[in-house]
C-alpha cells in the first residue's frame, strides 16, 4: 500500500467513524452492555404528559389578556354597550373602506348586509343577516381580527356599537337599538336554524361505495365544459419556455433574471396633461375608500393626500402612521414622483410594515396618472 | 493515463490549427448531438465551492417551479391563497418552499423566544409553555396531507382553471415532527366536562377553530418541524396544530392558545365560512373530514405530453382523510374503460399516495380521469354525482373526478364530460 492510499484509507475510516467504531467494539463488548444495547432497540415506555409536569401555571392576568373568545351563550362577553349611531360613525371610519358604506362590499371584500332570502337561489348572498347563525360570532370576529391590519384596537364599547350597526344595516334592529351583553347573548339571528351536523356518512357514503364498473361503462362521452372557454387561468410564460426547452432539448435561454418580476422605470409624469389628470382621477377611485383629497378633505383610514407630491413623508397632522413610515419620515423621505411611484407599485415591498393594505398599481401608466392627479390638487 | 490523454490533445491542437477559428466551431462540425459533441461550460470551468449557497436553492432552470396565486380570487394577497405546483412534483413529499399558503391576515413573523402556548378553560391547571417546554414532551414523526376545504372549490360550476396547480394545488404533504396534543393536554389535566377545544393562532386574525376533544386525543399533534427543519413562517413558525385528515383551516398556525370548553365556539371560520350550503338553503357544518380524492398531475394543462406517441408515464396523487388509498383507477377514454393504476411509494394513513399508469400513447386524443378508492371502501365520485346531492353552491369539499382532455399535440385542457 502506497502512502497516499494509506492516507486515503484513514480518511475514509475517519469519515465513517461511528459505523467503523461500532463494528470494531461490538465483539469485545461485555454481555451486560450488549444487553442494554438490545433493550434500547426495543420500544421504550414513553412518559405521559401528566408525569412530565412541564410548563408553569398561567397567571390570572395572562389568562385575561389572551382569553378573548366569545360563545353563542354570551360566555366571554365583557361589560359595556354600544348604540347604532355610534356604531355608524365607527363603521364609516374603520370598516366602510372595504365593506362599503352599507355593508355592500367593495371589490372582493366580504359583503356584510343584505342577501336575505337568497340561500335557496342560484348564487346565494351569504351575509351576517342572511347566513350567520350567531351574533356572538360578529362580536368575537370584529374584536379579534378587525379592523383589517389594526386588530384588537377597538374598545369593548366600540365593538358593541359596530355590532349593533351591522344588525341595523341588515334591518334586524331599529336605529335606537343599544347592544350589551344581555341583548347580544339573547339575540336570535334569522338563520340560526339553517345548519345541521355533517351527514355525509348517511347521505353519501353508501352511494359513493357502490360497486364500480371497469369495462364498457358508458357509450357516448361528450365534452360538456372547457376551461379554455372560461379563460381565467393566469398565464406563465417562464414555465412554458422551460417546458418547451425541456421537450426539445434546446437551450431555453432562461436566466435567473427571468424568474424575477421586472418593472419598467417610471418616467416623470408631465403635470399639466389634462387627459392624464383625468385618467388619474379615475385611478384614484381605488384609493378613495381610504384617502380623501380636495377641499374639506380629512384623514380617514389613510391620511389626507392634498399636496402629497413633493412633500415630506409622514407629515399630515393628526394621522397615526405606521412605525415603518415614521422611521422613513425621520430619515428624511420626501414623496417625490419617483418615491411615490415606487411605493405605489408594491406598497408592502417598498415599505414593509405599512398600514396601507392596497396591493399596488402594477401599471406604470396608472401610477403616472394618479401621481399627476394628486399633483393637480392644490394643498 | 498519459497514453490516453495524448491523442485527444493532439486532435484538439490540430483542429485549432486547421480552422484558426474558435474551438466550438470545430466541435460543432462533428456529427451528433451538440449536447454531446460540444464541451459544455460546466465540464470545463470550476463551479461554486461549498458555502456559495449556505442554504441551498433549486437550479435556476427550475425557477418556474413555484407557488402561484390567482389574483382575481381574493381582494388582497394578505388574506389570500396560493397553490402548490403539484404538476412539477413527484413522490409524496412536498418541498417546504412549495407548500401552498393560506393566510387570513398575512404571515405572522413570530419570535420563538417570545412565543407561548397557553392551555386554559376546563382544565385542572391552566398552563403556559415556552417553545423549549414543548420540545421536552415525547416527539413523534408523522406524514400527513393538509388540504384546504376549498381545494377545487372554483370548479363546482364546471371546468374553470386550466391547470392542476390551480384546480388541486391547495394541498401539501410533509413529515411533521412534534408532540401529541393529548400529552400536552394531559399536562393541564382536562376536566371530564371538557368536550371541545378552541385552537387560536398568534397572527393578526387570531385565527380560531373549535375541535372535538375526541379528535384532539386521537391523532392531533403540535408540530414544530416540517420535513426535518423548522416550520416555515408561512406554515405557522414556530408551532402549528396538525389535525390529520381534517380540513386545512383547522390546522391553526402560530398556535398560541388552546382553550377547553363544553361546546363549540361557533366562530367565523366554522359558521360564516367552512360550512357547506346545500340546495335546500340549509348548510352542513362541522364537515371536518376530507373525502377521498385524486388527480392526474402529468399530463395536465401545465404539463402537456411533449414527446409524441409511444411510451408514456401518467402519474398523479391520491389521498383520503379517512385512511389510506389502496387503489386508484385510471381511464384514457373518459370513463368507458378503466385500468388499475400502479401505486408506488409509502402508503400511510391520511397521507398523499402516488400512482402511475405506464401506457403506449397512440397519438390520438385522450380523456384522462383518475378515481381513488380509500381503505373504508369509499370511491371518489364524479362531479355530477356530487352536484346531484350538493348543488353548485357549497364551495367546500369538492372531491369530484377531474377530467383532462389531451389533444393530438399532447396539449391538455381542463374539461368536463357528460
Amino acid at each position: 500500500m502506497s502512502r497516499s492510499v494509506e492516507r486515503r484509507t484513514r480518511f475514509a475510516i475517519a469519515l465513517c467513524g461511528i459505523a467503523v467504531a461500532a463494528t470494531a467494539i461490538a465483539p469485545e463488548m461485555p454481555s451486560r452492555l450488549m444487553a442494554s444495547f438490545t433493550m434500547t432497540a426495543q420500544a421504550q415506555t414513553v412518559p405521559t404528559g401528566e408525569e412530565l409536569a412541564l410548563g408553569r401555571l398561567a397567571t390570572p392576568d395572562e389568562i385575561a389578556a389572551w382569553d378573548i373568545d366569545i360563545r353563542p351563550d354570551g360566555a366571554g362577553l365583557p361589560d359595556g354597550s354600544g348604540d347604532v349611531w355610534t356604531g355608524e360613525e365607527l363603521y364609516v371610519e374603520n370598516c366602510a373602506s372595504c365593506h362599503g358604506d352599507f355593508g355592500e362590499s367593495i371589490g372582493r371584500w366580504p359583503q356584510l348586509a343584505g342577501g336575505q332570502g337568497t340561500l335557496t337561489r342560484d348564487r346565494p348572498v351569504k351575509t351576517i343577516g342572511s347566513y350567520w347563525p350567531y351574533l356572538s360570532t360578529v362580536y368575537d370576529y370584529v374584536h379579534r381580527a378587525m379592523p383589517f391590519g389594526d386588530a384588537q384596537s377597538l374598545s369593548d364599547d366600540d365593538v358593541y356599537a359596530i355590532t349593533a350597526y351591522l344588525l341595523y344595516l341588515n334591518d334586524l334592529v331599529d336605529d335606537d337599538f343599544v347592544l350589551d351583553r344581555e341583548a347580544l347573548a339573547g339575540f336570535d339571528m334569522p338563520n340560526v336554524n339553517g345548519f345541521y351536523p355533517d351527514d355525509r356518512a348517511e347521505t353519501e357514503f353508501g352511494v359513493f361505495s357502490a360497486p364500480i364498473c371497469m369495462e364498457d361503462c358508458r357509450n357516448e362521452v361528450e365534452i360538456t365544459a372547457r376551461a379554455e372557454v372560461v379563460d381565467v387561468t393566469p398565464d406563465d410564460e417562464t414555465a412554458r419556455l422551460a417546458r418547451e426547452a425541456a421537450a426539445t432539448g434546446e437551450n431555453s435561454g432562461i436566466t435567473e433574471a427571468d424568474a424575477q418580476v421586472t418593472t419598467p422605470d417610471g418616467a416623470a409624469a408631465p403635470t399639466s396633461d389634462p387627459d392624464l389628470i383625468a385618467q388619474g382621477e379615475g385611478v384614484f377611485r381605488q384609493c378613495k375608500s381610504c384617502h380623501q383629497v380636495g377641499e374639506g378633505a380629512g384623514n380617514r383610514t389613510g391620511p389626507v393626500l392634498n399636496g402629497v407630491v413633493g412633500h415630506q413623508a409622514g407629515a399630515v397632522e393628526g394621522f397615526r402612521y405606521s412605525g415603518a413610515l415614521e422611521k422613513k419620515a425621520e430619515a428624511g423621505l420626501v414623496w417625490t414622483q419617483e418615491e411615490l411611484a415606487a411605493f405605489l407599485t408594491a406598497p408592502r415591498d417598498y415599505l414593509p410594515g405599512t398600514k396601507m393594505v392596497f396591493r399596488g398599481l402594477r401599471d406604470e401608466e396608472e401610477r403616472a396618472a394618479v401621481i399627476a392627479y394628486l399633483q393637480s390638487i392644490e394643498e | 493515463m498519459s497514453e490516453h490523454k495524448g491523442p485527444s490533445r493532439r486532435m484538439l491542437l490540430g483542429a485549432m490549427a486547421a480552422g484558426g477559428a474558435a474551438m466550438t466551431t470545430g466541435m460543432a462540425r462533428a456529427a451528433g448531438d451538440p449536447a454531446i459533441t460540444e464541451l459544455q461550460p460546466w465540464m470545463r470551468s470550476l463551479g461554486d465551492g461549498v458555502d456559495a449557497h449556505p442554504y441551498g436553492m433549486p437550479s435556476p432552470f427550475e425557477a418556474h417551479v413555484k407557488r402561484r396565486n390567482v389574483e382575481w380570487l381574493t381582494a388582497d394577497p394578505v388574506s389570500s391563497v396560493n397553490f402548490t405546483p403539484i404538476h412539477e412534483l413527484d413522490g409524496i413529499i412536498t418541498p417546504n418552499g412549495l407548500c401552498f399558503e393560506r393566510h387570513h391576515s398575512g404571515i405572522a413573523r413570530v419570535d420563538p423566544s417570545l412565543h407561548r402556548l397557553m392551555i386554559n378553560g376546563l382544565v385542572d391547571r391552566e398552563i403556559v409553555f415556552t417553545m423549549d417546554d414543548l420540545k421536552r414532551f415525547p416527539r413523534y414523526n408523522r406524514i400527513h396531507f393538509l388540504e384546504c376545504a376549498a381545494n377545487s372549490g372554483m370548479e363546482w360550476r364546471g371546468a374553470q382553471l386550466n391547470g392542476c396547480q390551480f384546480t388541486h394545488g391547495m394541498i401539501h404533504n410533509v413529515m411533521y415532527t412534534g408532540v401529541m396534543l393529548r400529552d400536552v393536554l394531559a399536562a393541564a389535566g382536562v376536566k371530564p366536562t371538557g368536550t371541545w377545544l378552541l385552537a387560536e393562532g398568534a397572527d393578526a386574525a387570531a385565527m380560531t377553530r373549535s375541535i372535538p376533544m375526541e379528535k384532539a386525543l386521537d391523532d392531533c399533534m403540535i408540530a414544530f418541524k416540517m420535513n426535518g427543519e423548522a416550520l416555515r413562517p408561512e406554515q405557522g413558525y414556530p408551532v402549528r396544530l396538525v389535525v390529520p385528515g381534517w380540513e386545512g383551516n383547522m390546522w391553526v398556525k402560530w398556535l398560541r392558545r388552546i382553550e377547553i370548553g363544553d361546546q363549540p365556539w361557533q366562530h367565523r371560520e366554522e359558521t360564516s365560512k367552512y360550512t357547506d350550503l346545500l340546495p335546500d338553503g340549509r348548510a352542513r357544518r362541522f364537515t371536518y373530514e376530507m373525502d377521498a380524492k385524486s388527480v392526474i398531475t402529468n399530463p395536465s394543462p401545465q404539463a402537456p405530453l411533449s414527446h409524441g406517441k409511444g411510451p408514456t408515464v401518467l402519474t398523479g396523487i391520491a389521498w383520503s382523510g379517512r385512511g389510506t388509498i389502496p387503489r386508484v383507477d385510471v381511464t384514457l377514454d373518459g370513463g368507458r374503460n378503466w385500468h388499475q393504476a400502479r401505486m408506488d411509494g409509502p402508503s400511510l394513513e391520511k397521507s398523499m399516495h402516488r400512482f402511475y399508469f405506464d401506457f403506449d400513447w397512440d397519438g390520438r386524443p385522450l380523456l384522462l380521469q383518475s378515481r381513488a378508492h380509500d381503505s373504508t371502501g369509499y370511491v371518489q365520485p364524479t362531479k355530477d354525482a356530487l352536484r346531484a346531492i350538493r348543488g353548485p353552491d357549497s364551495i367546500y369539499h369538492n372531491n369530484g373526478i377531474q377530467t383532462w382532455h389531451v389533444d393530438e399535440r399532447g396539449e391538455a385542457e381542463n374539461v368536463e364530460v357528460g
